[in-house]
């Protein structure tokens, strides 16, 4: 369990998706305008990680390691990613249309997502049993709502006070305040560890 | 002076210029950003992906533009999630079998060309329309203007990290390295320094990029 725990708190802290590994950029930077839509992507990331990067260790392990077409791995998790979050889509749209309305728009750009596929890849890359990759899907997506709520929250207050030279305006100044929240986030390393 | 205006006037030297600096996919569109900071810390890596995701992006939309008329619209997205994860399968191996240290150093971002939006963009943006010849130029006009963001990004920070360009020292003696160029935040400030000077020299007027078209396009979603 503490290794578990531990895995957790690094996926959120010290090994942060979107702040030290750099993935998923493309929403950080094109949907972080208000804190409301930040949320509503973060959550949606975080129900698709957890659930496509349990369901890719199935696949991995059970499937292709026996079948030894460990090559094909890609091909499969994207495919997986895609799929998944098309039923998801669909599942929500028939039994929950709350959810569906509040963060269904977000569900296809999920696809293209890089941080979804890094989970899936990282996973395999390290390791993981079954627990660990469910704890390590849900501490990444964990960490990638975090970046994302900081983000937008800054650029909310950002919008009403401060005079952003026009070359830096939109993507530019994004990036200034994600390299300010890296910095911020390297004084947890040596925290935890994976 | 002739043959030059010819070929000025024609529509591969207007994509080309489109695609290396009037619609530069990193500075102006911010596509591929995540592969443009996180393997950047090193020339090497730097030319290793720009010329992966070049080589990626041409052959995709070379499939996609051959195929076009058989795509069915609704099932577009996986079709180029199929065609593109294909080929990076390929230089995934490629990278494997005859440079296994960039290959250890780029990690699981080979396989992350996948889900590169620039490759994506450009197979939904211009290939899925327009005949095979002019998709190539295109997408190789796209390649080379990542390539080059990328060497610009990686040179400055291999030289301000590590002191060295390419793994040969070019510095003086007592030289202090700043070691945070080759981590995360030095790539976020880079870059951001990169687009903002990109952004002025072509005098783009306050235009969000992406984020105020993204938002148009959820907005007529939802």
């Amino acid at each position: 369990m503490g290794n578990t725990m531990n895995i957790f708190l690094a996926a959120v802290l010290t090994h942060n998706i979107a702040l030290v590994y750099i993935l998923g950029m493309c929403p950080t930077i094109g949907v972080s305008r208000n804190l409301k839509t930040a949320t509503g992507m973060g959550v949606a990331v975080v129900f698709v990680v957890t659930l496509t990067s349990t369901i890719n260790w199935f696949i991995y392990n059970l499937v292709l390691v026996p079948a030894g077409a460990e090559i094909v791995s890609l091909l499969v998790f994207i495919i997986t990613i895609a799929a998944s979050v098309q039923l998801l889509e669909m599942l929500l749209e028939k039994f929950v249309p709350y959810l569906h309305n509040a963060f269904g728009v977000f569900l296809p750009l999920i696809t293209v997502n890089c941080a979804v596929l890094g989970v899936s890849l990282l996973m395999v890359l390290r390791d993981y049993g079954l627990v660990q990759t469910a704890f390590f899907g849900l501490g990444s997506a964990a960490g990638f709502l975090l970046a994302m709520m900081l983000v937008a929250g800054m650029r909310e207050k950002m919008d009403l006070t401060s005079d952003v030279p026009r070359g830096l305006q939109g993507p530019g100044i994004v990036m200034i305040i994600l390299g300010i929240l890296a910095l911020g986030f390297m004084a947890f390393q040596g925290m935890v560890d994976l | 002076m002739s043959a030059w205006y010819r070929l000025v006037y024609t529509r591969p030297y207007a994509l080309m210029k489109d695609g290396v600096w009037k619609k530069n996919s990193v500075t102006s569109a911010t596509l591929g950003i995540c592969s443009a900071l996180a393997v950047t810390n090193k020339l090497e890596n730097g030319i290793a992906m720009g010329l992966a995701v070049t080589f990626v992006v041409m052959v995709a939309c070379l499939a996609t533009s051959v195929i076009r008329a058989f795509i069915p619209l609704r099932l577009r997205m996986i079709t180029y999630m199929i065609i593109i994860s294909t080929f990076v399968i390929g230089v995934d191996l490629f990278f494997k079998g005859y440079f296994p240290s960039i290959s250890r150093a780029l990690g699981p971002y080979v396989a992350l060309i996948i889900t590169n939006c620039l490759i994506m963009g450009r197979a939904e943006a211009f290939a899925l329309k327009n005949p095979v010849k002019f998709s190539v130029i295109d997408a190789l006009s796209h390649g080379l203007g990542y390539t080059f963001v990328l060497l610009v990004l990686s040179g400055i920070r291999e030289v301000l990290a590590f002191g060295t360009l390419l793994n040969v020292r070019v510095v003086w003696a007592g030289w202090t390295t700043w070691m945070v160029m080759a981590m995360a935040p030095g790539g976020f400030f880079l870059l951001a320094i990169i687009v903002s000077v990109v952004r002025t020299l072509q005098g783009v007027q306050a235009d969000d990029g992406p984020t105020a078209k993204t938002e148009e396009i959820m907005a007529k979603a939802a």
